[in-house]
């Protein structure tokens, strides 16, 4: 039982990292119907980014090294995500479906590869925590832990509290429910667009962070198999959708620490990750949270 | 006329390529071009599910995996090549059309997700069943006494060059085939499905029969593909079938011209190519830059062409032709 409860806890910490990147899919594909495949490599920006700033900032107290590297890794992925908008998908609009795709895979390249020309192997992220263990009742938290727990909350919770309060937000939903129509009524959808890029790759930084915080080092394709995992998230949410992709993170987590705890090969986690996915798809295709899409037959 | 000479000269090029290369230093060349061979007809499956039917198929390397794997295994029990051959597709299309039957009723982008996940998963289990596939190291069926030569007639096939001719042969036969499936009642339904589902069920096509037939005849390219290169290759390991490679090939369809047989393998040629050119065209100190360079090129094509390089004639004409020509071409 002990182990279990452990074992939910690493699921839930490795869960929250997936759900912030699946936020960063599914806000996209909310808007533009399109699948975003370089969000992994802002993923893998935000963990390059924020060690640099980590190691520049080694003397401050951990605090504030931290709090910087959050800040230039967001902002810096925030930026990059807002010209790759703008240079690779903006001119796509009106294209067949499938070539915004194709030039989603072109920018994941061209990212990836620019950090490889820099550095080709892995890169020790700073230790920056105590490994002090923090006891709550029955159970043994890393101080890692908590922080990733608690800032992927903040951010979860900010982002909620932006998109239903705020005006900008409100634009955002109006435009994921139908573009043209937000057009009509005066909503400037391309800003909203580049605000959705944005905001997305701001928690996709941040989750880049906090996952080389948790797992210590960081290459330059770093960013696949956890883009891929969180991509699987949102579709199990129900791709489109917000609180979806929160819970499709944290289920995928979870089934993960378990099925690497309790299946005889610590490899096969995978395989259980992506059968309940396709076993949620053909039971459930809206996902667990989406809302019925109105099927055309 | 003209083109029917340039597709005369464009065989005998093919045809006389090996015998150019083949005692030249550059006998690597027709390594590459067998390669590029096997690729377009995998290109030529995968074309009929995102060019014809308009889906996405983010998994499709799984079934090349699984014709390898197929090959690989019975080769070593001694199976001749053909049989072996034979198995292979049969047993690819049959695994399509268990993960197709639930799947083929959800919406495209969810076909994606699942196609992608099942090729995950196949790669995982390849490298974990160790008892059967020999996990990571791959099984190589170069020193097994068991294993039966590849023989055609009377020729036994074994250098590159061989293989080239093998491959190539098989190609034409897959255009030949996929040409005459794309023309007749089945391709025009695939087509009316891609364009518009309502309107095509409304005219009487069996939207999920005929989205399943174009779903498993695309998998026979695969393991057809699959089971020459395990002999070609004679070596098999689970890192030739990464989803990387499936993203690639729905690139080269893409880039092509979907649903066009000369844009896919168009398409397929620039894809393996460019980077086989840019290694030994760029300065050493250029090298490690020519996947970013590639990574440009593709959204660049993307940008500038979205239709592809080599559009299918029919779909252009239907797509931009004003009105009035409309009725003419009809």
């Amino acid at each position: 039982m002990h182990s279990f409860t452990e074992q939910l806890l690493n699921g839930l910490t490795l869960g929250s990292i997936y759900a912030l990147v699946a936020l960063g899919y599914t806000l996209v594909y909310g808007i533009l119907l399109m699948i975003n495949f370089a969000h992994s490599e802002i993923f893998m920006l935000g963990a390059f980014a924020g060690c640099g700033t980590l190691v520049a900032l080694s003397a401050l107290p951990w605090p504030l090294s931290v709090g910087a590297a959050f800040l230039m890794g967001m902002l810096a992925c925030a930026l990059v995500a807002v010209a790759m908008e703008k240079v690779a998908y903006a001119p796509l609009r009106r294209a067949p479906r499938l070539a915004p795709l194709i030039s989603a895979i072109g920018v994941s390249i061209v990212l990836q590869n620019s950090v490889f020309l820099w550095r080709n192997d892995f890169l020790a992220f700073p230790t920056v925590f105590p490994p002090t263990q923090i006891n709550i009742g029955p159970v043994t938290l890393s101080l890692i832990q908590i922080v990733i727990l608690g800032s992927s909350l903040v951010l979860m919770g900010g982002l909620w509290l932006f998109i239903t309060f705020t005006r900008l937000g409100q634009a955002m939903r109006a435009c994921s429910q139908d573009r043209e129509a937000a057009e009509l009524v005066g909503i400037p959808v391309n800003r909203i667009i580049s605000l959705t890029f944005f905001i997305g790759a701001m928690l996709g930084g941040a989750a880049g962070i906090l996952y080389s915080l948790y797992y210590g080092s960081i290459k330059y394709n770093m960013g696949f198999l956890p883009g891929m995992k969180a991509f699987t998230a949102a579709v199990l949410g129900g791709i489109g959708n917000v609180p979806g992709a929160m819970a499709g993170g944290l289920l995928l987590g979870v089934s993960e620490a378990m099925g690497a705890a309790f299946l005889p090969e610590a490899e096969w986690k995978d395989v259980l990750a992506f059968a309940i996915l396709i076993l949620v798809l053909i039971l459930r295709p809206r996902g667990l949270f989406g809302e019925r899409t109105s099927e055309k037959i | 006329m003209t083109k029917k000479i340039s597709i005369g000269f464009l065989l005998l090029a093919s045809l006389a390529l090996p015998l150019l290369f083949q005692n030249s230093s550059y006998s690597y060349v027709i390594r590459i071009f067998g390669l590029v061979g096997l690729y377009m007809i995998m290109g030529l499956g995968l074309n009929i599910v995102v060019g014809f039917l308009g889906l996405l198929d983010l998994g499709f390397m799984a079934f090349y995996a699984i014709g390898a794997y197929t090959m690989a295994l019975l080769s070593k029990a001694g199976v001749g090549f053909w049989p072996a051959l034979f198995c292979s597709v049969s047993l690819t299309v049959a695994v399509r059309a268990l993960l197709g039957a639930p799947v083929l009723r959800l919406r495209g982008d969810y076909l994606a997700i699942v196609t992608l996940g099942f090729g995950e998963i196949t790669r995982i289990v390849l490298n974990n069943w160790d008892s059967v596939t020999n996990g990571p190291r791959g099984i190589s069926l170069i020193t097994d006494a068991n294993i039966k030569p590849v023989s055609v007639f009377r020729w036994t096939l074994s250098t590159n060059t061989d293989f080239y001719y093998l491959i190539f042969f098989m190609l034409l036969l897959c255009i030949v085939m996929t040409r005459r499936v794309l023309n007749s009642r089945m391709g025009r339904a695939w087509m009316a499905i891609r364009e518009d589902e309502v309107a095509a069920r409304l005219t009487g096509i069996e939207l999920t029969r005929m989205k399943m037939i174009g779903f498993v005849m695309s998998a026979a390219f695969a393991g057809l593909a699959g089971g020459i290169f395990a002999r070609w290759e004679n070596f098999v390991t689970p890192e030739s079938f990464t989803f990387w490679e499936s993203v690639m090939l729905v690139a080269m369809v893409v880039i092509g011209g979907m649903g066009s047989i000369p844009g896919t393998l168009v398409g397929v040629s620039i894809v393996v190519l460019v980077p086989e050119i840019l290694r030994n065209v760029l300065s050493p100190g250029l090298m490690s830059w020519r996947y970013l360079l590639f990574g440009v090129a593709l959204v660049a094509i993307a940008v500038f062409r979205p239709q592809g390089i080599w559009p299918s004639r029919r779909r252009e004409r239907e797509l931009n032709a004003p009105l009035s020509e409309m009725k003419e071409v009809s």
